[in-house]
């Protein structure tokens, strides 16, 4: 029989901690399924709420942004489908992000009982955004077929940019979660930065407003936003060359994210031995 | 072979006397950094700073090692570290000094059901459950009909866990742990939990378990259960690893520290004694007839029960009345001495309570003394408190025995028909 030898010592990280991560996997799929499963219980509506959200959400936007503020879209785009499209891969960041950095602390009563790869808790939310995502993108779909509007080759990049806004949602939502689980300050901050986001990215309007004003001193700042590159990238991927993008923003979010997730897992791996005693 | 061996773990909790427990606030550790760098070190704010904080050592320089097939009890009061110590084992927190090399499969069981969703039923718990104690899918699959059958809820697999009884809820859980299969079980106090003939079906359980040539660390304040399950025991105390060694022996060294016996009290000088003009108590002791190397009182040791007093009137009738009470305040029993003529002095009086009489717990005496059988003269209460352990031979079930008294009655059974089922 093989032996599992397990040396426990102080600041000493597992030393097969990926290894560990992926014998896992099991548990990480029971943890998505149970957040699945739990979610819609006892409403009526059930799953169907994953669709109506973002579906009024929707409505209003365009509503309020394209007959109320009479903003251009991109030429040649229905407004609802460039606003749909930058939803579905906001909602699926932010999300994600808002579900990563809760993960520990809402798992709590898991992390002072048993001992598993503390990452699985944000990969599991993760998953379930990612279903969520998934849905959206399906309303997506059925709205194109309405408005008779083709994707053509651009599509191939769309997992890119999905991909993208994953990596994104770890770079930031892991380090928010190792900090949430001694300062619940962050347990507030979230929805505000979530909230912030929603206005500084181009979910309701498009980027070439933005480009209008390439003189303001504020341009630049616009673009330091790694979101900016990835939403406009997924609506050029849906929606084709009438849709506005600017290439070099995507080197920028790589660059950024790229830096973030190596901190944050560096920060995750280094505190989570400790979530116990912090909790 | 060693499956266990641990080295100098110390573990060492930072007690923040300004914020007291729980979460702190990001303003907090913010405004402490700023104010060191305009404050520069030397701030007076800093030096009450630093008598806020207070270390506290969970467990300190442990060292022991678990062979392989042992069946460990960790004993000690609250707060003795045992818990900590599991939680080290389990890797759940890391030690803050110190080296533990763990050879094999280890599965910890800290509580029942750790991770069950009330909203999720006992089937969709049961994976749930299973995954998160360490469990593959296809063993919790394999498993899955004895789980079902040892936790009787079968009727109820399809229900929400929420719809659960407290008991249901225990046993769904503890049939899922006793089904996992790893090379070392860490359990922590799970026999808390449920009633006695759940107990009695989890003990059986942790037999089988230990019967097998597993290896097992098992933290208890049942001391029946540890005597009855573990070959060795380890004794933990603010910390400390202070005794280590066969169990029989640990155990009883534990008991008698924990005890609140006191088994003699004397007043040497009536200034001194309590009691009034007429009489006053000079000694009341408790005199154990222990057989082999006993070093406290069980169920099966007869004791005598000791007074001296001094009556300082010149002639009355008196008799004396020993109370024996629970510590809940019931009165187990009431016995008094024939009443008699005494003249000034000291006098003296013994009774006997056999062995097998006392049922385990702690007990204590008053003493009563009488005049004419009818006027007492002075009652000293809880004269003395002492414990009756537990001991059983023979038997497999470690739940509290109940009863005030545990006497060894005659009983008789016989067969009266044989194979009248059988047609």
């Amino acid at each position: 029989m093989k032996t599992h030898e397990v040396v426990i010592e102080p600041g000493r990280s597992e030393k097969n901690y990926w290894r560990d991560l992926w014998k896992n996997r099991e548990l990480l799929y029971i943890l998505s399924m149970r957040d699945i499963s739990v979610r819609y219980k006892q409403t009526i509506l059930g799953t169907s709420w994953s669709l109506i959200r973002p579906l009024i959400t929707m409505m209003i936007m365009f509503f309020v942004f394209s007959k109320v503020a009479k903003l251009k879209g991109d030429p040649g785009i229905p407004y609802p489908l460039m606003i749909l499209a930058g939803l579905t891969i906001w909602t699926f960041f932010s999300n994600s992000f808002t579900q990563i950095s809760t993960s520990i602390t809402a798992n709590s009563n898991l992390v002072t009982k048993v001992y598993f790869p503390r990452l699985i808790m944000p990969l599991s939310s993760s998953v379930v955004s990612f279903i969520d995502f998934l849905v959206a993108l399906g309303l997506f779909v059925v709205l194109t077929i309405w408005y008779q509007f083709w994707p053509d080759w651009h599509i191939l990049f769309l997992p890119f940019f999905i991909l993208l806004a994953l990596l994104a949602s770890f770079a930031f939502g892991l380090i928010f979660a190792v900090l949430n689980v001694k300062f619940r300050d962050i347990g507030q901050l979230i929805p505000f930065i979530v909230q912030i986001g929603f206005y500084a990215c181009p979910i309701a309007y498009s980027s070439r407003l933005v480009e209008e004003n390439a003189g303001e001193w504020w341009h630049p700042i616009y673009y330091m936003n790694p979101m900016v590159g990835i939403i406009d990238g997924f609506k050029w991927s849906l929606l084709g060359e009438k849709a506005f993008f600017n290439p070099t923003s995507v080197i920028n979010s790589v660059v950024i994210i790229t830096i973030f997730l190596f901190i944050s897992i560096y920060f995750f791996r280094k505190r989570e031995n400790s979530f116990v005693d912090d909790i | 072979m060693a499956v266990i061996t641990a080295e100098d773990i110390s573990k060492r909790y930072i007690i923040d006397h300004k914020r007291g427990k729980g979460s702190t606030s990001i303003k907090d550790a913010l405004g402490d950094q700023i104010r060191k760098i305009f404050n520069g070190k030397k701030s007076p704010h800093e030096e009450t700073e630093h008598i806020e904080h207070e270390d506290f050592w969970a467990l300190k320089d442990v060292n022991f090692s678990v062979e392989q097939g042992d069946r460990i009890g960790i004993v000690g009061h609250n707060g003795a570290g045992k818990s900590t110590l599991l939680k080290v084992l389990s890797k759940i927190t890391e030690p803050t000094t110190g080296r533990i090399h763990i050879r094999g499969r280890i599965a910890s069981l800290l509580e029942v059901g750790t991770g069950f969703h009330p909203e999720l039923t006992g089937r969709e718990n049961i994976f749930l459950n299973g995954a998160i104690l360490g469990m593959t899918r296809e063993e919790i699959r394999k498993q899955f009909d004895a789980i079902v059958d040892f936790g009787g809820i079968e009727k109820f697999l399809d229900t929400p866990v929420k719809r659960y009884s407290s008991g249901m809820y225990v046993r769904l859980g503890f049939a899922i742990a006793a089904h996992l299969d790893p090379e070392i079980l860490i359990i922590d106090e799970v026999l808390a939990v449920g009633d006695a003939e759940f107990q009695k079906k989890s003990l059986g359980k942790m037999r089988d378990v230990s019967a097998s040539g597993r290896t097992i660390l098992f933290v208890s304040h049942n001391m029946t259960a540890v005597q009855a399950l573990c070959n060795r025991t380890l004794y933990f105390e603010r910390g400390q690893l202070i005794e280590q060694g066969e169990t029989n022996q640990v155990v009883a060294s534990y008991l008698s520290k924990i005890s609140k016996t006191k088994l003699i009290r004397e007043w040497n000088t009536p200034e001194e004694a309590p009691g009034n003009d007429l009489v006053r108590i000079k000694k009341i002791e408790i005199l154990p007839e222990y057989v082999d190397n006993q070093i406290f009182i069980d169920v099966r040791t007869p004791f005598r029960v000791r007074f001296e007093y001094w009556n300082f009137m010149d002639k009355a009738n008196l008799n004396l009345s020993l109370h024996m009470n629970s510590m809940t305040g019931e009165c187990i029993f009431n016995v008094g001495t024939q009443s008699q003529p005494y003249a000034k002095g000291l006098i003296a009086g013994e009774c006997l309570v056999p062995g097998h009489f006392l049922n385990d717990g702690t007990y204590n005496v008053s003493m009563m003394i009488v005049k004419d059988t009818v006027t007492p003269l002075y009652n000293m209460e809880e004269g003395l408190i002492f414990d009756v352990a537990d001991y059983r031979d023979g038997v497999a079930w470690y739940g509290k025995w109940p009863g005030y008294v545990r006497p060894q009655l005659k009983f008789h059974t016989e067969m009266m028909e044989e194979n009248i089922l059988n047609d």
